[in-house]
C-alpha cells in the first residue's frame, strides 16, 4: 500500500511520518506519533472522546484522514499543560471534580477549549451545546459544565 | 452538602472527618492531562489483531467450517476454532461453585444467538482481519429459536442451553428461588384490597465509552502480560487460567483503569481468546470490541419480567406480598442466576411484611446473554415494588409517603429472608426527604424512629 508523506506540527512541535493511505488522525496520532490522549471511543464520528483541535477548529480525529493534515497545526490534550503548570480548563476540570473514568475528558477538554478561544464568556447554554457532540457515559455533565464556566471566569480575572 | 449526625447520635460516637468535604481524586490529573493510561494506549511491535466471525442466526446447528479462503487472505496469521481452545465450555461463576459449566469460548457444534463468537482471525492488521473474517464460510441448520421467557417456560419449548437441558437454571431449591414467611394465602383472604400488577423491562446496554477490550503480551518464558478493562481482575485472570489450562501465575493481569463500566465488563469475553492467539502466535494480540459488537455482543442488563400481588388493609397495612421474578438470562448463564437470587432476597422491598411469598427464575432464551449492571436483580425490582407501591397508596386513598411510613421496615423487624433488620434508617430516611422535597406528612410520622419500635 503506498506510503504518504505528512508534515505537521503537534502541540508546537514538528512531525513528519509516512502514512498508510486512509489512515485516520487518531490512529495516526495514537499508533505512529504516540499521542494517546485522543481515545477512540466510536470510530464513527458520535462520541467526541477523539476530539482534537485542527487549525483552530474543533475536530473528530477518527474521522479525518491523516493524509489531508498535510501543514496542519494540531492541538491535543496532553499539549495543554505548559512547564508542568495545568491550562486552565485542566485545572477547572480537576477541582471541580468533572472526570470519573476519565475516557472522554480530553475529548471534553479540547471542545471547551475551542468554545473559550472563540466566546471567552460563554453562558451555561454555549457551554451546553458546545459540549453537545461529547458523550460522558458516566453521567458527570454537571460538574463537566460547571468547570467550563469556571476555567472562563479564571481566564477572565487572568486577562483583567 | 449537610451532614446530619443528630439522627444516630446515641450510636455513632465517631467523628468523621471525610464526609461532606471535598477531596480531590487521585486519577484526576492524569485524566485532565491525557496520561492515564488505558488498556489500549500502548502499541506493541507486531501486535496482531483479532475479529470474531459471529452467528448470523439467533439458533443453529454448525453443520461445517470452512476456513481455507479466509487462510490465504494476505495479512491473516492464524485462525482458532473451538478444538483449539483447551477447556472450551465455562462458566464464570464456577469460581463460586455455580455450575453447570454452559458457555463455549468458541461455538462448537451449535449456536444459541445471534452474534456467538464461532472462528476468530488474527492478522497483521484489524482491516486484513475483518476482509478474512467476511471469507470465512460456516454452514448452518436454523433451529426454531425462542425469545420471550413465558414461551421458553412452556413445555415442548426448543432447548436453548443442552447443558441446563431446560430453560430455567435449577437450582438447590427447584425451578427458583423460594421466599415462604407466614401464610400469604391467608394474608390475602384477610386483606381489605387485593391488587396484581405486571413489570416488565427490556434489556439495557451500558454503552460505556471505551469498549471491551484487552492486549496480550507474550513475555518469551511461556509467560502473558494481559493488559485489560475488566472490572472483574482476579474472576478474569482466575476464569483464564481454567480456560487456558494454564496455572495463574504464568498469567500477569495488568488493568485497574476502566473507561466506563457499570458492570458491562465483569464477564470473562475478551481476554482468554487473546491470551491463547498471543499464546499459538508468539506475537502480542490486540482485541477490542468495535462500537457494534460493544452495543450488540457485550452482555445488556438482563430483560424482567416482575408479577407483584398484595393485600393490603385500608389502614395502610400491607398483610400480604407474592412476587414472581423472570430474569432473561439469554442463552448462557454468566452472572444471571446470581442476579435472579439476590431478587429474591431482596424483593419484599425495605417494608416489614408479615406474609411473604416469592419465587424468581432464572430463564434461558435465543437472546444475547445478560450479565451485570449497577445493582442487577434488585433495579428493575425496585422499580416494580415503588410503582406498586404508588399504586397501593391510590388505592386505599392514602399519601404515598406516609404509606410508606406505615411499612417501612425497622431495627428488630424480622425480614422474609430470615435475617433480623439491624441499621436501619428508611424512616429517618423519608423525614428528611419529606423535608427537602416539601412533601410534609404528619406529625406522628415526623416523630418515628427506626430503632425505637414503641415511638
Amino acid at each position: 500500500m503506498a506510503k504518504i508523506p505528512v508534515q505537521f506540527t503537534l502541540n508546537g512541535a514538528e512531525k513528519a511520518e509516512f502514512f498508510d493511505s486512509g489512515t485516520t488522525l487518531l490512529n495516526a496520532l495514537r499508533d505512529k506519533i504516540g499521542d494517546t490522549s485522543p481515545k477512540g471511543g466510536c470510530h464513527q464520528g458520535t462520541c467526541g472522546a477523539c476530539s482534537v483541535i485542527i487549525d483552530g477548529e474543533l475536530r473528530l480525529s477518527c474521522l479525518t484522514l491523516a493524509e489531508t493534515c498535510n501543514g496542519a497545526a494540531i492541538t491535543t490534550t496532553s499539549g495543554l499543560s505548559q512547564g508542568g503548570v495545568l491550562h486552565p480548563l485542566q485545572r477547572a476540570f480537576l477541582d471541580a471534580f468533572a472526570t470519573q473514568c476519565g475516557f472522554c475528558t480530553p475529548g471534553m477538554i479540547m471542545a471547551a477549549k475551542v468554545l473559550l478561544d472563540h466566546t471567552p464568556d460563554p453562558s451555561r447554554d454555549d457551554v451546553v451545546e458546545a459540549l453537545s457532540g461529547n458523550i460522558c457515559r458516566c453521567t458527570g455533565y454537571e460538574p463537566i459544565i460547571q468547570a467550563v464556566l469556571t476555567a472562563a471566569r479564571s481566564n477572565s480575572q487572568n486577562a483583567a | 452538602m449537610e451532614l446530619r449526625k443528630s439522627y444516630f447520635a446515641d450510636q455513632r460516637k465517631d467523628d468523621l472527618h471525610e464526609i461532606g468535604q471535598p477531596r480531590p481524586r487521585s486519577d484526576s490529573p492524569g485524566h485532565v492531562t491525557g496520561k492515564t493510561a488505558y488498556f489500549a494506549d500502548r502499541n506493541l511491535p507486531g501486535m496482531l489483531h483479532l475479529k470474531m466471525v459471529r452467528s448470523p442466526h439467533h439458533h443453529a446447528r454448525i453443520r461445517s467450517i470452512d476456513t481455507s479462503e479466509a487462510q490465504v487472505h494476505p495479512g491473516v496469521v492464524k485462525i482458532l476454532t473451538a478444538k483449539d481452545v483447551p477447556h472450551n465450555v465455562y462458566t464464570i461463576l464456577i469460581l463460586i461453585q455455580i455450575g453447570p459449566e454452559d458457555e463455549t469460548v468458541l461455538a462448537d457444534g451449535k449456536v444459541r444467538w445471534k452474534g456467538e463468537a464461532v472462528v476468530a482471525v488474527l492478522a497483521e492488521t484489524e482491516r486484513a482481519a475483518q476482509e478474512a473474517a467476511a471469507k470465512v464460510k460456516i454452514d448452518y441448520e436454523v433451529l426454531p429459536a425462542v425469545f420471550d421467557m413465558e414461551e421458553a417456560l412452556k413445555p415442548g419449548a426448543p432447548v436453548v442451553n443442552e447443558y441446563h437441558g431446560r430453560n430455567y437454571y435449577l437450582y438447590d431449591s427447584g425451578e427458583c428461588r423460594k421466599v415462604r414467611f407466614g401464610d400469604v394465602e391467608a394474608g390475602f383472604a384477610g386483606a381489605d384490597h387485593v391488587l396484581e400488577q405486571t413489570y416488565q423491562s427490556s434489556p439495557i446496554e451500558h454503552a460505556p465509552t471505551e469498549t471491551t477490550g484487552c492486549i496480550v503480551a507474550p513475555e518469551g518464558n511461556d509467560r502473558f502480560t494481559c493488559y485489560t478493562n475488566t472490572q472483574a481482575m482476579f474472576f478474569t485472570l482466575d476464569n483464564a487460567s481454567i480456560i487456558l489450562q494454564m496455572p495463574g501465575n504464568r498469567l500477569h493481569f495488568v488493568g485497574g483503569t476502566v473507561g466506563g463500566g457499570f458492570g458491562g465488563k465483569v464477564d470473562v469475553i475478551v481476554e482468554p481468546i487473546a491470551i491463547l492467539g498471543a499464546k499459538l502466535t508468539g506475537r502480542p494480540v490486540s482485541f477490542i470490541y468495535s462500537r457494534e459488537e460493544e452495543m450488540q455482543i457485550s452482555s445488556p442488563r438482563a430483560a424482567e419480567k416482575v408479577v407483584i400481588k398484595d393485600g393490603v388493609m385500608k389502614d395502610g397495612r400491607i398483610v400480604a406480598r407474592k412476587v414472581t421474578g423472570y430474569t432473561d438470562a439469554g442463552a448462557y448463564s454468566r452472572h444471571s442466576p446470581y442476579g435472579a437470587q439476590k431478587g429474591a432476597g431482596h424483593y419484599p422491598g425495605p417494608y416489614t411484611i408479615p406474609n411473604v411469598w416469592i419465587d424468581t427464575y432464572c430463564v434461558y432464551t435465543n437472546r444475547t446473554p445478560s450479565s451485570a449492571m449497577r445493582g442487577f436483580g434488585v433495579t428493575i425490582g425496585d422499580f416494580a415494588l415503588e410503582v406498586q407501591m404508588d399504586k397501593l397508596a391510590r388505592l386505599i386513598g392514602m399519601d404515598p409517603l406516609e404509606f410508606r411510613f406505615i411499612n417501612a421496615y425497622r431495627d428488630g423487624d424480622m425480614k422474609a429472608h430470615r435475617q433480623p433488620t439491624e441499621g436501619a434508617a428508611l424512616i429517618e430516611c423519608m423525614q428528611e426527604a419529606s423535608r427537602a422535597a416539601n412533601w410534609p406528612v404528619a406529625e406522628k410520622f415526623m416523630a418515628m424512629s427506626s430503632h425505637a419500635k414503641g415511638a
